[in-house]
């Protein structure tokens, strides 16, 4: 049946992006992807600034960090540090959630949708 | 009575040349601003008939957005994060003018005889007194607090005096200036405590407090007696014990007084702090469904609303001040910023940034008197705050 072949196409695309993504660098799913941008923009973001520009927070843009190593930073997330505002967010992302955060704040991070939509 | 009319109908149309639609004459008393945090645009909205009447956009980078009120009541003055000062006039719904001040804002304050709109900026460290008619820079004072070093300005209210009180983030330390003369403001500096996050001006404009981060307790300065400095209170509250981590700074601003007690969020903790005013002491505490981020009182004082942290952000919790018990928790959407009061309290509107919402409660029943869309909702802001100290 057509709805069937289309179906099996879907998850041999699915399987192939998921393999991609485990050699690479294990990937979060796409919604969780969102989920993730949204979460970084919005409640890191009120300490950090939506633009990550800074606040409360020191700004997270990839020329701040450059010079940082990336395991220190996904320790920082994760843990947080003791004696500042930065809280760890250990209990909301695993150890790899937290490996893409980084790598996306180090290269620049994405918008959230409803950004992208209204920027002209 | 003809003339006066026809003189009236001239001036508006005179002010309202090159709009497509010249709105009716009408008061601002009811009307206000709902900060539309991701696109930078502010829905111009009313709470006697709960629409919206317009949208500003073009405001910039509105996370952490604040709102003051000119002293007439007309033009609402938008601090963005991105250091941008607006002022919107909300009967034509058009930029009056857009001054870009400082890197990056968190909020101002209008002065005692409405003439200077006063910035406060985490970068650079420090305020900047504006002038409140065309927005130009008469003086500022920068949070220099040690040679080359400088800290991020929280807390900032406006009190009686020309003064302005403030906290710095990094010096531990409350500043009042003063701009009797605005041109050559004059500091007082006094030492606070640990990470000042926010502070907030009691309704009388007497007390100052800031509340500490680095440390348990609150900073209190009172203005009357400012020679006797700051005052720790509520000191070593929940030492000893674990604190949770903190998600989002709790707000101070739009905090509770009622019936003699001050309601505070708890920092790190699922609890409301109850103090009494008279001896700053802590009198209880309220459990609450997650970190209070604003504890805001309905204008009479019967109830305290209570919006949460992350992840507890999707609650909305009243609690009766008599009895010191929550007495409903709601629902009002994902991501619950921010909750404002109609003047008399009659109703509250709540948004929801991630529901894209407004939602208007009647405060006696909490039946749902409206919901209004909106992009991204953040803070409320009714024009009401124009003739309130400390707003
Ligand atoms: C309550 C405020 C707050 C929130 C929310 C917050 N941070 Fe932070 N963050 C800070 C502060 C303050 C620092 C600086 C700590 C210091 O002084 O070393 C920091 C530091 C960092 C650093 C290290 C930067 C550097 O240059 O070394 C990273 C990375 C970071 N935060 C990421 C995040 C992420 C990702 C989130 C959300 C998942 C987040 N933060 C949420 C306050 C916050």
């Amino acid at each position: 049946m057509a709805v069937d072949r289309s179906l099996w196409v879907h998850v041999v695309v699915l399987l192939g992006v998921a393999a991609v993504a485990a050699t690479a660098h294990a990937e979060p799913a796409t919604a969780r992807q969102q989920e993730l941008v949204n979460m970084v923009r919005q409640d890191c973001g009120s300490c950090h600034g939506l633009t990550l520009q800074g606040g409360l927070g020191p700004a997270l843009l990839p020329a701040v960090l450059k010079d940082k190593p990336a395991e220190s930073l996904v320790a920082t997330v994760m843990m947080g540090r003791p004696g500042t505002a930065m809280p760890g967010w250990a209990p909301f992302m695993s150890e790899q959630e937290a490996e893409w955060i980084v790598a996306r704040l180090m290269q620049g991070f994405p918008p959230v949708a409803q950004q992208l939509e209204s920027s002209k | 009575m003809m003339g006066r009319m026809l003189g009236a109908g001239v001036l508006s149309l005179g002010l309202l040349a090159g709009c497509a639609q010249t709105p009716a004459l009408r008061g601002t008393g009811d009307m206000g601003v709902v900060i539309e945090r991701a696109t930078g645009a502010v829905q111009v909205v009313e709470h006697s008939g709960r629409t919206s009447l317009g949208s500003v956009p073009g405001l910039g980078d509105l996370s952490h957005a604040h709102v003051t009120y000119s002293r007439d009541a007309r033009y609402a003055f938008v601090f963005g994060r991105d250091g941008g000062l607006t002022k919107v006039d909300l009967l034509t719904q058009r930029i009056v003018k857009r001054v870009i001040q400082a890197g990056n804002s968190i909020g101002g304050s209008v002065s005692q005889d409405g003439r200077l709109v006063v910035a406060q900026n985490y970068q650079p460290g420090g305020i900047k007194a504006f002038d409140a008619e065309t927005l130009e820079l008469v003086s500022e004072v920068p949070a220099e607090y040690a040679p080359g070093q400088f800290s991020k300005v929280v807390g900032l209210a406006d009190v009686p005096g020309q003064k302005f009180v403030y906290a710095l983030f990094e010096a531990g330390e409350i500043w009042v200036t003063d701009f009797t003369d605005p041109r050559q403001p004059k500091t007082t500096r006094y030492p606070a405590g640990k990470q000042p996050y926010d502070g907030l001006v009691t309704p009388d404009g007497r007390y100052f407090m800031a509340g500490l981060f680095g440390e348990d307790g609150i900073a209190l300065l009172d203005l009357w007696h400012p020679e006797k400095g700051v005052r720790k209170i509520l000191d070593g509250y929940g030492r000893g014990e674990e604190k949770l981590p903190v998600y989002k700074m709790p707000h101070l601003r739009g905090w509770a007084m009622a019936g003699g007690f001050a309601f505070l969020p708890a920092i790190g903790r699922h609890e409301v702090l109850v103090v009494d005013t008279r001896t700053w002491t802590e009198a209880a505490r309220v459990a609450v469904k997650g970190q209070p981020v604003f504890v805001m009182a309905r204008p009479d004082g019967r109830q305290v609303w209570v919006n949460f942290a992350f992840p507890d952000n999707g609650w909305v919790q009243v609690i009766d001040t008599p009895t010191r018990e929550v007495v409903k928790t709601l629902a009002p959407g994902k991501a619950v910023l921010h909750m404002e009061f109609t003047p008399r309290g009659d109703e509250v509107w709540v948004s929801a940034r991630d529901d894209n919402k407004v939602t208007v409660f009647d405060t006696a029943s909490f039946e749902v008197r409206q919901t209004l869309p909106a992009t991204a909702p953040s803070g409320i802001f009714f024009s009401h705050r124009a003739a309130r100290i400390g707003f």
